[in-house]
């Protein structure tokens, strides 16, 4: 559910796409060398997320994954979400190319709230249930946070489209139900299989493991 | 499923993507910001000739516009009625005004010419050139390099997800609308997660063995022929006339 082109006026384009620009560049800062194959591999996976669709009733929505790329990376979530959503509307010509910053930012700035409040929390290797609870918090919140930021964006841009603000907020709805037990699911597993990869240590766990190695040669 | 097609050779997939990058950002940015209906029909008349002239696969693009329309016509409709005005035509129990028909209008237009030029431009483009022209139009190194990776790795992990998606199959998964699907679904994700992230650790380790220092070398230059130089003119005098044509309109 992104925004297309031509919907946006003028000024929140603008807004929208400098905030955006600003999130992507401290994003970008804070990605060192050893983590870019890390944070491409995750935008990839944010990718084929999308592409996921899930039955809700009788319609089917697709997830967004973007609760979930906060969690796992914080600030670096907003190149890699910036990614995922320029190679799709480059390939399949969803979302928009002029609104291009705004969609980075309704689902940056919702993963990044969601970093804030359940990221860290995650970092100390919570058992699956606690794994699973704020996962799900985070997967609710990066949704809500979504449907709020595109319906104040469509707002923003005339009274003609208070109906349509309210249809995307309502949608929302079904979707952040979807997303929350998905995301918690996804985070409880991995709280399960692979604590390490939850609390940091793993990121650069193999490298790390090469590195004690050679020191205990 | 292939994610990425196969570009076929055309006249527009001889150009630098450098020029196709930015000619199909100004087009977009023009028509975005254009209110003129003479503006707007002549952008869609040249998105529809160039999308011949890039021979991009005809059913693929008709189907995304048949989707990008379906979801439009609502958008359109509750544009429609919404907008205060001289009411026109009835809808139900509303009715639309011509304000907002004229809205609807501009907007259904500006989506399916940009989605025209974007298709033309860059959908015969290969992902990694777009990656080489964001490199050589000095996007910071750190952005195109994780684009390069997600290049690279998309139809990898779908791939993943397929053999997992089938796996579930096999043992009788049907995705319903209830909490199982939505668990088993999650753990799928979790999977992929957990292989992804292990991946990416054996991918920086090969490339540590390779003697990586943070500079990733990008080998493929990018050369503009004079051919890019007169196309660019070209494209550059079309945008001219739009805006020109815009502003006409805008002082009568």
């Amino acid at each position: 559910m992104h925004i297309a082109d031509g919907i946006l006026t003028a000024p929140v384009v603008a807004a929208t796409a400098v905030l955006a620009t600003v999130g992507v560049a401290v994003g970008v800062r804070k990605v060192d060398a050893d983590d870019v194959p890390r944070v491409g591999i995750l935008a990839a996976l944010f990718f084929v997320g999308s592409l996921i669709h899930v039955p809700v009733g009788v319609a089917s929505a697709h997830l967004l994954l973007n609760g979930l790329a906060g969690l796992l990376l914080g600030w670096s979530a907003f190149p890699a979400l910036a990614v995922a959503l320029l190679l799709q509307t480059v390939l399949f010509h969803f979302g928009g190319f002029v609104s291009l910053g705004a969609n980075v930012l309704n689902m940056g700035l919702p993963a990044l709230v969601c970093y804030g409040l359940f990221g860290r929390h995650l970092r100390r290797a919570p058992s699956a249930h606690t794994a699973f609870v704020l996962g799900a918090a985070g997967g609710a919140a990066g949704v809500l946070g979504a449907g709020v930021m595109m319906s104040v964006c469509l707002l923003l841009s005339g009274r003609g489209f208070l109906t349509a603000a309210a249809a995307v907020l309502a949608a929302h709805v079904p979707v952040m139900i979807v997303e929350a037990v998905v995301t918690g699911s996804a985070v409880s597993f991995v709280a399960k299989v692979r604590p390490d990869l939850l609390t940091g240590n793993g990121a650069k766990g193999i490298v790390d493991d090469y590195r004690s190695v050679d020191a205990e040669d | 499923m292939d994610i990425f097609c196969t570009p076929r050779d055309n006249a527009l997939g001889r150009l630098d993507p450098r020029v196709r990058l930015v000619t199909a950002f100004a087009f977009a940015v023009t028509i975005c910001f254009s209110r003129s209906p003479v503006v707007l029909v002549s952008a869609l008349v040249a998105g529809v000739l160039l999308a011949a002239l890039s021979r991009c696969p005809v059913r693929g693009l008709l189907r995304r516009l048949a989707l990008l329309n379906l979801f439009f016509l609502l958008l359109c409709l509750s544009v429609a009625v919404s907008l205060p005005g001289r009411e026109v035509v009835p809808v139900g129990p509303l009715s639309a005004t011509d304000a907002g028909v004229r809205r609807a209008g501009v907007i259904l237009l500006r989506a399916n010419s940009v989605v025209l030029f974007v298709a033309a431009l860059l959908g015969s483009m290969e992902a990694p050139h777009l990656g080489f022209a964001l490199d050589r139009l000095r996007v910071p190194s750190t952005l195109t390099h994780i684009l390069m990776f997600t290049v690279r790795y998309i139809e990898v992990i779908h791939q993943e997800y397929h053999r997992i998606r089938n796996a579930m199959r096999l043992r009788a998964f049907r995705p319903r609308c209830n909490r199982h699907t939505l668990r088993s679904l999650g753990y799928l994700i979790g999977l992929l997660l957990v292989r992804s992230l292990e991946r990416s650790n054996r991918i920086m380790a090969a490339m540590k063995c390779r003697g990586f220092q943070g500079r990733y070398y990008v080998l493929h230059t990018c050369r503009m022929t004079p051919l890019d130089a007169v196309a660019a003119g070209l494209f550059a005098c079309a945008i001219g006339c739009l805006v020109a044509l815009e502003a006409m309109w805008m002082v009568p």
